[in-house]
């Protein structure tokens, strides 16, 4: 039923007889199923569009090697400009600065910032050995602070006592002034889902910034996102500066084109992933993870790096 | 006679329209895809747009509205309301779906409408793994006069809807809602669960649940397909409901949705409030994935009639 990329594109290129150097339309015929499977994965148009363009200038002329077909060669192309677009180092979360260093999470409705705020304050006690305190400047969802506070008391981090009435700015100027008392190293606000067409919660992100001045603003974002992505990537970062992405959901069986999407138009570096509801379920960001799950071709990209 | 006029009508209109040039109908096929039909569904209508004939010169947004209505035709069949069969009480409503696609929130809307509506509530806190998904839910309920039947946290989730099943029937409930935990439908671990709540509510009730509704959200891409069909095997799901249209996604995997499976689509969420819930108007969906949603009839302001 599903015919694989790999197969299509030998379909292409069987038609072929030369060898030697790819020529501009073997490539560009090549490049019309690669951007095909692409937008199958989520790919946003646009980026998927930019993309194959930036793999075709380096697939022309390329030297087939006589062990691997030419079809097998351009897919290697492709997964390696894929790996380089995605950021080949992961970065990790900086707390670079003068503590207690703030990080604030944002992102739509839904898309897991609450989850992943407790996974990042844990991972930053246990292996940083640093004094976390979370705060949750959700005022909106039911039962949002209390969701933090119960993960809180799940991975033994400390949150902001709730108290009602108050403002997200204000919370976020009350969490900054007990972790400065308190002496804890890193504040983690957990904000809202805001939809980003949204004028006055987007206001209000960016007034929560200027008072907490966070040194990482992390976009938190469902991995299965389709080509809204762009948008939502775009507008986030256009309003508070994003300083990195976190990609949940990882655990589905979704392509995760988004993860492409977003960096291409942000630039920003995807920081971390989630890949499940447990507390320990946050992982490294790897891009030849990514890019073997949105092309879906680990097999042949193995294949030529032994040829 | 007749037959003649009918053919020289027919002639002049070969003189007076043409079909739509392949440019335009690629835009035409970027525009579906960018609203997330997937390339399959974009290319299938976009070929259908391009068989029609159409006036010279047309203008682009007139070109739009032939692509809404061809949009329409798909959805049209789907859009049906959910339907509560009086004789059944409690009519028990299943809710399920991926994790955070606004399962609670969807069935606060829908707890809001019924109650409107003169009718009785119960809720079932079927969540019984994520922090606070109960205090969500009784929230809800505490707001919108519904009871919460609820248990421990990390308690049998099945065994919850036998007692919620029980309990609905001893108050003369009209309606149960169940809430069930985010899952993700690669995780048969987490399926076989809920193929376990649905197995146990017919202990209670060999007809529960009357009505599987699975929450999707728009923002999700391709994957909704896979969602459709895993959670359509393991849950019997009976229709769709489709949230956070509110933002810029389109949600036209809904498109490719019922091409496929032909569910019934009830329900839109437009925003966080219990009033955020419209039925699923075919017409209204299909415009806006052609990008028509304003200025939709020509407008009659301040000329009152
Ligand atoms: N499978 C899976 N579920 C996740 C992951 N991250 C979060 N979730 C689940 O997704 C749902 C939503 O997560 P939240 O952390 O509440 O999301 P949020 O962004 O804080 O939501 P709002 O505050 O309502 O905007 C919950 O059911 C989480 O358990 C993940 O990586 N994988
Ligand atoms: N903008 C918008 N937000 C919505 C809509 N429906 C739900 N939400 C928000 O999405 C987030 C998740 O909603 P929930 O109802 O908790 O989702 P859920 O499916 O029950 O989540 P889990 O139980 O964690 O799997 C919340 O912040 C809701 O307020 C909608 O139609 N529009
Ligand atoms: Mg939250
Ligand atoms: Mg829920």
């Amino acid at each position: 039923m599903f015919e694989s990329l790999s197969d299509k594109l030998s379909g292409i290129f069987d038609k072929l007889t030369r060898r030697g150097a790819l020529s501009e339309a073997d490539v560009a015929e090549a490049l019309r199923e690669v951007r095909r499977a692409l937008l199958d994965a989520d790919v946003a148009l646009d980026v998927a569009r930019a993309f194959s363009e930036k793999a075709q200038e380096r697939a022309v002329g390329a030297n087939i090697v006589k062990s691997i077909s030419p079809g097998q060669m351009v897919i290697k192309i492709v997964n390696d400009v894929l790996v380089e677009t995605l950021g080949e180092t992961a970065e990790p979360i900086s707390l670079d600065a003068n503590p207690p260093v703030a990080i604030m999470m944002v992102g739509l409705q839904g898309a897991g910032k609450t989850t992943t705020t407790a996974k990042i304050a844990k991972r930053l006690k246990e292996r940083e050995k640093k004094r976390v305190l979370m705060a949750s400047l959700d005022v909106k969802r039911p039962a949002a602070q209390e969701q933090l506070a119960v993960l809180g008391r799940q991975v033994g981090v400390d949150t902001l006592p709730i108290m009602g009435g108050q403002t997200p700015v204000q919370i976020a100027r009350r969490a900054m002034e007990s972790a400065r008392k308190e002496g804890y190293d890193v504040v983690l606000l957990d904000t809202a889902g805001r939809t980003h067409i949204d004028e006055p919660l987007m206001q209000e992100m960016v007034d929560i910034k200027s008072y907490a001045s966070p040194h990482e603003i992390l976009l938190v974002a469902d991995a299965l996102t389709g080509q809204d992505a762009v948008n939502l990537a775009k507008n986030f970062d256009q309003r508070v500066g994003v300083t990195g992405i976190v990609l949940t959901r990882m655990d589905g069986d979704g392509r995760g084109g988004a993860a492409l999407s977003m960096r291409f138009v942000t630039g920003k570096p995807i920081k971390l992933i989630a890949t499940g509801e447990k507390m320990d379920a946050l992982d490294e960001f790897s891009p030849k993870r990514i890019a073997d799950r949105i092309l879906g071709m680990g097999d042949i990209v193995a294949l030529v790096e032994k040829a | 006679f007749r037959s003649s006029q009918a053919l020289r009508k027919g002639l002049a209109e070969l003189f007076t329209k043409k079909k739509l040039d392949a440019l335009t109908l690629e835009e035409l096929e970027d525009v579906l895809i960018r609203a997330d039909l997937g390339v399959g569904a974009a290319s299938r209508i976009a070929d259908a747009v391009g068989k029609l004939r159409v006036e010279k010169g047309i203008e682009p947004d007139e070109v739009r509205k032939i692509l809404a209505a061809e949009v329409e035709r798909v959805l049209e069949p789907v859009a049906r309301p959910l339907e509560i069969d009086e004789s059944k009480r409690p009519f028990v409503v299943l809710v399920v779906g991926v994790n955070g696609s606004g399962k609670t929130t969807t069935i606060a809307k829908l707890t809001a409408k019924w109650r409107g509506e003169g009718k009785s509530v119960i809720l079932a806190a079927g969540d019984t793994f994520r922090a606070a998904a109960v205090e969500q839910l009784k929230h809800w309920g505490a707001k919108l006069d519904a009871e919460v039947v609820s248990g421990k946290e990390g308690a049998d989730a099945a065994g919850l809807a036998f007692d919620a099943i029980q309990r609905a029937r001893a108050q003369e409930a009209d309606l149960l809602l169940m809430d069930t935990a985010g899952r993700l439908q690669n995780r048969a671990e987490l399926m076989a669960e809920l193929e376990k709540i649905v197995r146990v509510m017919k202990k209670a009730d060999p007809e529960a649940p009357h009505a599987t509704l699975l929450v999707l959200d728009a923002t999700v891409g391709q994957n909704a397909l896979q969602q459709v069909e895993i959670f359509g095997k393991t849950a019997g799901v009976t229709g769709l409901a489709m949230t956070k249209l509110d933002g810029t996604a389109r949600g036209g995997i809904l498109v490719a949705i019922a091409e496929k499976y032909g569910l019934p689509i009830h329900f839109v969420g437009v925003g966080e409030t219990a009033e955020d819930l419209e039925p699923f108007a075919a017409r209204d969906f299909a415009r806006a994935i052609a990008g028509l949603e304003d200025d939709e009839e020509p407008t009659v302001k301040g000329t009152d009639a």
